[in-house]
């Protein structure tokens, strides 16, 4: 049976595959938070979700507008003041996952949230980095989602926000970080892994439907594919379901609130 | 000792012009009422401390009252950027903003320190961050049992902090509860403290043993303003105008139509108008 997604859908479903029931995994505000929780009501049920407003092991019914909804705090195993998050949770070493979006990312993961342009004369003056800079450096792993446009996938960011692999190779090794980084980037167009020695994002599979030049034609520097490029399994329909029925959960309930 | 106020008088008695102040709230909780006080007031001059700052401090930047900021995110939750502050620091309106910015780790550490009466905070963070080639107060130390490097970031040390919380007993004691963000740690970390709440309640007798309570002799003013964390949300009384958040977007992207709104809204009303404002979002979290 043919199944009709859309892109949008393909690369929340393909993010939330990879996470797994054991993972403690830090999460982003946006695309990252309904990737994390549509794993959560599908293959990772026992995994725990953080978000950094101290709440821990949260299962939200809706997917929360901000990192500090009530929702969050309603559902979780405990809400631990912010201090206690960033030190003991976070930077104690203790989640696996970080998972972030980006403004701007670059070919090794390094991501800008900060500012366009020159950070004393920005041209645009984003929100800054929040908890980034350290969920960056502390998690075990990075995990990236973000939609591919030639604006926000660029030759060079503008500012390193979050540090991802720098230039490449064992920059991050050569800093002391002792933490894997970004090992994932998920695009509404394809899944891209790090080279093992470059550690240059690389296209793994493509999504159902892509082709080579749509994912070159929205990225800002030259795209290498795997030799043994794969196409991404399209989304169940459990998995579509899951997306879906959370979706309408969280608007009928915004809608609610606002009326 | 904390001292029973109305939020007029515990603004003008502890927020003067050229303080350094925090008006914390990690989503939840943000003491907007206060805030709007602070500009009926006119405070001039000021240093802003928190760690998100949002749409509140998006108003006292564009109503010219904010010399600095230091912060970690500044943006409106689920919703984008923050285009007042946005038009400081772009084209210096109404006034050029200084900013000292940070991350979110270093900015609860320097709260945590400054409750801890230390003078910087000492963590594992910014490696590789491009803040610390922008930000002079971003430096390094080397632990001296183990030779790491680890970042310091100097202590915040408010003149004077405002929170809002659930409840003050009738000692007044202060009871927060939800998401309790960085909101203790400010508190313990300023000269003076300035606490708003819902309520007033007898006692403390019901709440859990291990609730986060300030005890009344570590705040300088309690101030009965129900409603007053709106458009934010006080866990256990209302939910968060999300409705607010999404129009202060269009109301902010012009300058004309900002001082319109703080005119009508905040200028020419007193904290009272808070109450009605949370009247349909009751009921829920």
């Amino acid at each position: 049976m043919e199944i009709d997604f859309t892109t949008d859908e393909m690369m929340t479903i393909a993010a939330a595959r990879a996470l797994g029931n054991d993972d403690i995994c830090f999460v982003g505000i946006g695309a990252p938070s309904a990737a994390c929780n549509v794993a959560r009501l599908t293959h990772a049920p026992d995994i725990t979700l953080i978000y950094e407003s101290g709440t821990i092991g949260t299962a939200p019914d809706i997917l929360p507008l901000s990192i500090g909804d009530g929702e969050l705090c309603d559902t979780a195993v405990t809400t631990v003041s912010v201090p206690e998050m960033f030190r003991y949770w976070l930077q104690g070493g203790r989640v696996t996952v970080g998972f972030l979006g980006a403004a701007q990312l670059d070919r090794f993961g390094n991501i800008n949230t900060t500012v366009i342009g020159d950070y004393n004369a920005p041209s645009i003056r984003l929100p800054g980095g929040g908890g980034a800079p350290e969920i960056a450096s502390s998690c075990g792993e990075i995990f990236i989602t973000m939609k591919q446009t030639l604006r926000g996938m660029v030759e060079v960011v503008d500012f390193f926000t979050s540090f991802g692999h720098g230039s490449g190779g064992t920059d991050r090794a050569d800093l002391g970080i002792i933490t894997k980084g970004p090992t994932l980037l998920i695009t509404d167009l394809a899944v891209w892994r790090p080279d093992p020695k470059t550690k240059e994002f690389i296209v793994r599979s493509l999504h159902p439907g892509v082709t080579r030049d749509h994912v070159q034609d929205t990225c800002g520097w030259p795209v290498k594919f795997a030799d043994d490029l794969g196409v991404t399994d399209i989304p169940t329909e459990l998995e579509l379901t899951t997306l879906r029925d959370l979706k309408a959960r969280t608007e009928a309930a915004h809608a609610v609130e606002v009326a | 000792m904390a001292k029973f106020q109305s939020l007029k008088e515990a603004v003008s008695d502890n927020l003067k012009d050229g303080d350094t102040v925090a008006f914390e709230g990690f989503t939840h909780l943000i003491p907007h009422a206060a805030a709007h006080e602070a500009i009926r007031q006119n405070r001039k001059g000021l240093t802003l401390v928190r760690m998100t700052p949002d749409v509140v401090y998006d108003q006292m930047i564009g109503m010219g009252m904010v010399d600095k900021i230091i912060f970690s995110y500044a943006g409106n939750p689920g919703v984008g950027l923050l285009r007042r502050m946005r038009d400081a620091v772009e084209n210096k309106w109404p006034k050029a903003l200084e900013i000292e910015e940070h991350s979110h780790a270093a900015m609860a550490n320097a709260y945590e320190a400054g409750a801890a009466g230390l003078p910087c905070a000492v963590f594992r963070g910014y490696k590789g961050a491009g803040l610390k080639d922008v930000n002079n107060n971003i430096r390094e130390v080397t632990c001296p049992f183990t030779g790491e490097k680890l970042a310091a970031v100097p202590s915040v040390r408010p003149d004077v902090t405002f929170i809002h919380a659930q409840k003050a007993n009738k000692r007044g004691d202060i009871l927060i509860e939800g998401i309790i963000g960085v909101q203790k740690e400010a508190v313990l970390a300023a000269k003076r403290a300035v606490v708003t709440v819902e309520e007033v309640v007898d006692d403390f007798d019901d709440v859990h043993v291990n609730a986060c309570i300030l005890p009344r002799w570590a705040v300088t003013s309690v101030c009965v303003v129900p409603g007053g964390a709106h458009p934010s949300y006080a866990h256990g009384y209302y939910t968060r105008d999300n409705a607010a958040y999404v129009e202060w977007d269009k109301i902010a992207s012009d300058r004309g139509l900002f001082q319109e709104w703080m005119q009508k809204n905040v200028l020419t009303v007193d904290e009272t108008v808070f109450e009605k404002r949370i009247s349909t979002l009751k009921g829920a979290a």
